[in-house]
């Protein structure tokens, strides 16, 4: 038998990550409990080295390996990228964090990093089965994280409710995909698209599996109505875990559609197009209307997810090059507002002390002006104010919708940013106009007061010259469509 | 001549730069030095603004001292200032009134100083933005901006009903500003992948759609101004502003709606602006009648300058829409002279509230007799706010009356009951302040003007008077620019 070693060259990235797990579980052995130190600085070395090697090699070619089953474009570079940054970001706000209550343990560590390979093996996955496997192992890891406050019986709860609906999710997408291949006869997205640009494919079929499919994706992206567990979990779960799932999941799941609708059922577009602008403006409307009504910070935050990623699909309802980057461009500016607004979360709570309450933010500005208008900017920004970036990514998907015409799409969506301007106005409202509840000092690490005004200055900063990330998503998603 | 020095950018910026330095300042511990360099920045801000009309040449009807740098390559977006005979005059008059907003709150300030101060300063730079940008997406950019400084002013420093006016305050404005942006979007995919401004007014559109256009503008630029019927946020965020605040939202904010229209409505859309302006006089017209008549009734002084604010911008919208020099010449002087009166009123008044903490006519009374220096000075500005010839209230009214004499008579007339209405509640409520027995043991104690207040009610006084004897200096800088925009006008775009 003639055994050829594939390609292994585009997936040294996820690779090395692998590696570096093991050694930071073994490290975790010999070590032993007091110098969980190591685990973090291992996850942050290896995240470095990750983010060196997928650098270095980047070229802006198309290479397949793994008989067509992994592929390494700009695409998959840039959101791996992005997906580094995020997780590396989401350590330094979280370690101390997770120290105060008792979570600081190597697990925590390795399943961060599980869960970041299950992302990358997503973005790059060109077959469903490599899409199916990077999908699992990333939400394998974050039910884990979820419960791993075994203790805590909201964190139980939450972790209960997100594994059951989690996995039935996993199974429509399964189911989903089974018909796809039914009627295609084919697993990889390549040879999908081909198959159903001939027309041979039983078109009932494919749209059954097209139902499947866009299910699952809404479950993991949160989108109405897929949403229940979104406000639960967050509540529920320890806030350091809920920025986890908050954040660079989000971009895999871009990674996921981009792969799987835009790539594969391209051809489809007529199909899921009606199916997105269903879901993009019943998340709009729900998640808008019902986050003015939360008085728990984290289930509001919930809410504003839901509706935030209503907006970013208008981006991929427009089907063109133009449209897939706006829709990445918002869900970068996602991520580093979440990572910035939860951070800020973290940042107020103190041991026994969580910051859960609305309320909790009041008076921010008679106790730190700083960090005041700081969460002022992720406000504003979260709202779509310039001069903020979140301003630049709603212009940039509304203009994506609407220059395929969908006007009255674009409307609804300005009409439901305004609803959704209250709730990020109330707490900007309580910070600057109310009277502190608690005059307790608020004293971060250094490094996470460095990298809170650095991620707070980043909002303002792209909102003066957002040129260079928008040229970024640009080349990330021109290369491959 | 300063040939390519970027006086724009020196406008807008140093204010904004300024504003961060007094932030810098941080608590109150500092506010001393934040008030003198809030007053240093503000003064040097106007200074820095002067060369604008000493250099401006007013023969020339297109954009002057314009600056172009790409910014945002990926939608066409650029860093283009320019200004004209509309847009600077309102420069000038915003950088005019923020060097009296600091010394207003000089005393009456004690609460975190360096971020009242520093916000006023920068929201100074960003309207000066708002200005003078001739692309839209900056325009936007400022126009949306110079809303959270308003916000947390009215919030933080505001009277006891703060919160609720001043998230009323930017809901409103920005349901107006949303919908303005979906016409941006829509121009910019109609032209080609533009945002120049100057692009959209040669940018041939249909009917339908310079309708609907037109309808999105018109809902941020009425909610700015404000128009009747979307104008019930302006007496509640006055009523709670600060003094400061007040003078701001009233000589600069709300000229932000009329230079809207002037710079978009008008010359992007302008046959569904003929094809609409019926609705629009009618909306004009029941702003000066109707709210006039409001303005009558209110027992609350800032609320009734709220309203005759509201009365007076209707000659404004009625004088754009008109179609002829003398109406959007004669609006154009109401904006400013507006912006003066106004300016001064709420200042009286503030110099009342700051010494009797009340508002209410019913609380006053005889005032004249403890405050004489005051009185004077308060009597100025009431017959200015009533239209009196001589002041710089007269002019502007006179000029669109004139202009909607040529039009139809009827308008005129209506427009003309302002004369009445307005001299009745404003000088009725001077009566009931100012004249008569001294009405409490309270007005009994109320001293007479400082000389800080001496100070910034004669600079008022001064430019009241002088617009009003002499408008020539402003009516000059415009001319070319409105008769280049009543030839675009008339040049149908279908």
């Amino acid at each position: 038998m003639n055994f050829l070693l594939p390609n292994l060259a585009p997936a040294y990235p996820e690779i090395f990550l692998l590696i570096m797990v093991c050694v930071a579980l073994l490290a975790e052995l010999a070590v032993g409990d007091k110098l969980h130190y190591i685990s973090y600085l291992l996850a942050q070395i290896a995240l470095f080295g990750c983010a060196l090697i997928t650098f270095t090699t980047s070229t802006p070619d198309v290479v397949y390996t793994f008989s067509g089953m992994f592929v390494d474009d700009t695409l998959a570079d840039v959101l791996k990228l992005v997906v580094y940054i995020t997780v590396s970001i989401f350590l330094v706000y979280s370690h101390k964090y997770v120290a105060m209550r008792g979570m600081f343990s190597g697990e925590f560590f390795s399943l961060v990093l599980f869960a970041t390979l299950g992302m990358m093996v997503m973005i790059s996955a060109s077959n469903l089965l490599t899409l199916y496997l990077g999908l699992e192992l990333l939400s394998l890891s974050l039910y884990a994280m979820v419960a791993l406050r075994r203790d805590s019986v909201a964190a139980t709860e939450a972790a209960m409710k997100f594994f059951i609906l989690g996995a039935l999710a996993s199974g429509f997408l399964l189911y989903g995909m089974s018909l796809i291949y039914g009627a295609t006869g084919a697993l990889d997205v390549a040879r999908i698209t081909e198959v159903i640009q001939s027309g041979v494919a039983n078109p009932k079929v494919l749209v059954v599996g097209l139902v499947f499919i866009i299910a699952g994706i809404s479950f993991k992206l949160s989108v109405v109505p897929f949403h229940m567990w979104v406000p639960d979990v967050y509540q529920g779960a320890p806030t350091a875990v809920v920025l986890f799932i908050g954040s660079a999941p989000k971009l895999a799941a871009f990674g996921f559609i981009m792969r799987l609708l835009v790539e594969g059922m391209g051809g489809m577009v007529a199909d899921w197009q009606g199916m997105l602008i269903i879901l993009a403006v019943l998340s709009m409307v729900v998640g808008n209307l019902a986050a003015i009504a939360q008085t728990n910070i984290k289930r509001m935050l919930a809410y504003s997810t839901i509706s935030h990623m209503g907006f970013m699909l208008l981006g991929i309802i427009s089907a063109d090059s133009n449209g897939y980057s706006s829709s990445m461009f918002y869900i970068v500016v996602y991520v580093i507002m979440t990572l910035g607004t939860f951070g800020m979360i973290m940042l107020l709570s103190r041991e026994e002390f969580e910051v859960e309450k609305l309320d909790d933010f009041k008076g921010l500005n008679r106790r730190s002006p700083w960090y005041a208008f700081i969460t002022l900017l992720f406000m504003f920004s979260l709202a779509g104010v310039p001069p903020t970036v979140g301003f630049y990514a709603k212009l940039s998907v509304l203009q994506a919708v609407m220059g395929v015409g969908y006007v009255w799409l674009a409307v609804v969506a300005v009409l439901f940013s305004l609803v959704g301007a209250f709730y990020y106005l109330r707490i900007v409202k309580l910070m600057y106009f109310d009277e502190p509840e608690s005059d307790v000092p608020i004293s971060p690490h250094g490094d996470v007061e460095l990298l809170i005004s650095a991620n707070g200055m980043a909002v303002l900063v792209l909102g003066i010259f957002p040129q260079t990330l928008m040229a970024l998503c640009v080349y990330a998603i021109n290369q491959p469509i | 001549m300063l040939l390519g020095f970027p006086l724009l950018s020196l406008v807008i910026w140093l204010p904004i730069f300024i504003g961060i330095l007094v932030f810098a300042t941080g608590g109150d511990r500092n506010a001393r030095l934040a008030k003198w360099l809030a007053l240093a920045g503000s003064v040097l801000s106007l200074l820095v603004a002067i060369p604008l009309y000493a250099q401006f040449d007013s023969i020339m009807s297109g954009m002057q001292f314009i600056e172009y740098h790409a910014w945002i390559e990926r939608f066409n977006v650029h860093y283009h200032l320019g200004v004209d005979g509309i847009s600077m005059p309102l420069i000038l008059l915003n950088c005019f009134i923020t060097p009296l907003v600091v010394i207003a709150g000089w005393q009456v300030i004690n609460n975190r100083v360096s971020q009242y101060m520093g916000a006023f300063l920068v929201m100074s730079g960003i309207v000066n933005g708002v200005f003078s940008s001739l692309d839209a997406i900056l325009f936007y950019v400022f126009w949306e901006a110079s809303l959270i400084p308003m916000f947390l002013i009215i919030g933080v420093w505001g009277g006891p009903n703060r919160v609720y006016a001043a998230i009323k305050f930017f809901l409103y404005t920005l349901m107006g500003s949303l919908l303005m942006l979906v016409a941006f979007i829509y121009l910019y995919n109609v032209s080609g992948g533009s945002f120049s401004i100057l692009d959209y007014h040669k940018l041939p559109l249909p009917l339908a759609p310079q309708i609907l256009i037109f309808i999105a503008f018109l809902l941020a630029f009425a909610v700015k101004v404000p128009m009747w019927p979307v104008h019930t946020w302006l007496p509640d965020a006055h009523v709670e502003a600060p003094t400061g605040g007040s003078i701001v939202l009233a000589a600069i904010l709300l000229k932000l709606g009329g230079y809207g229209f002037l710079r978009f409505s008008l010359p992007i859309v302008p046959d569904a602006s003929q094809y609409l302006s019926g609705m629009m006089i009618g909306l004009s017209l029941i702003a000066v009648v109707y709210i006039g008549l409001v303005a009558l009734v209110q027992a609350d002084m800032k609320k009734l300058i709220a309203y005759s604010s509201v009365s007076h911008m209707g000659f404004v919208t009625l004088g754009f829409f008109l179609f002829n020099a003398y109406g959007i010449e004669g609006a154009m002087v109401q904006m400013i002279s507006h912006g003066f009166i106004s300016g001064a009123m709420f200042l009286c008044v503030g110099v009342m509230y700051d010494r009797l903490h009340s508002r209410q006519i019913s609380d006053y009374g005889g005032v004249a007799n403890k405050m004489p220096i005051f009185s004077v000075f308060f009597m100025l500005f009431a017959m200015a706010n009533a239209g009196l010839p001589g002041t710089s209230g007269f002019v502007g009214e006179f000029m669109v009356i004139m202009a909607a004499i040529k039009v139809n008579f009827w308008y005129a007339f209506f427009a003309a009951t302002t004369l009445i209405f307005g001299a009745a509640y404003t000088l009725w409520m001077y009566k009931r302040v100012v004249f008569g027995a001294v009405a409490s043991s309270k007005v009994e104690g109320l001293v007479d003007v400082t000389g800080r207040e001496i100070l910034i009610l004669t600079i008022l006084a001064a430019a009241v008077l002088w617009m009003g004897v002499y408008p020539l200096p402003l009516t000059e800088v415009m001319h070319a620019t409105v008769d280049d925009l009543l030839a675009h006008l008339s040049r149908s775009k279908l």
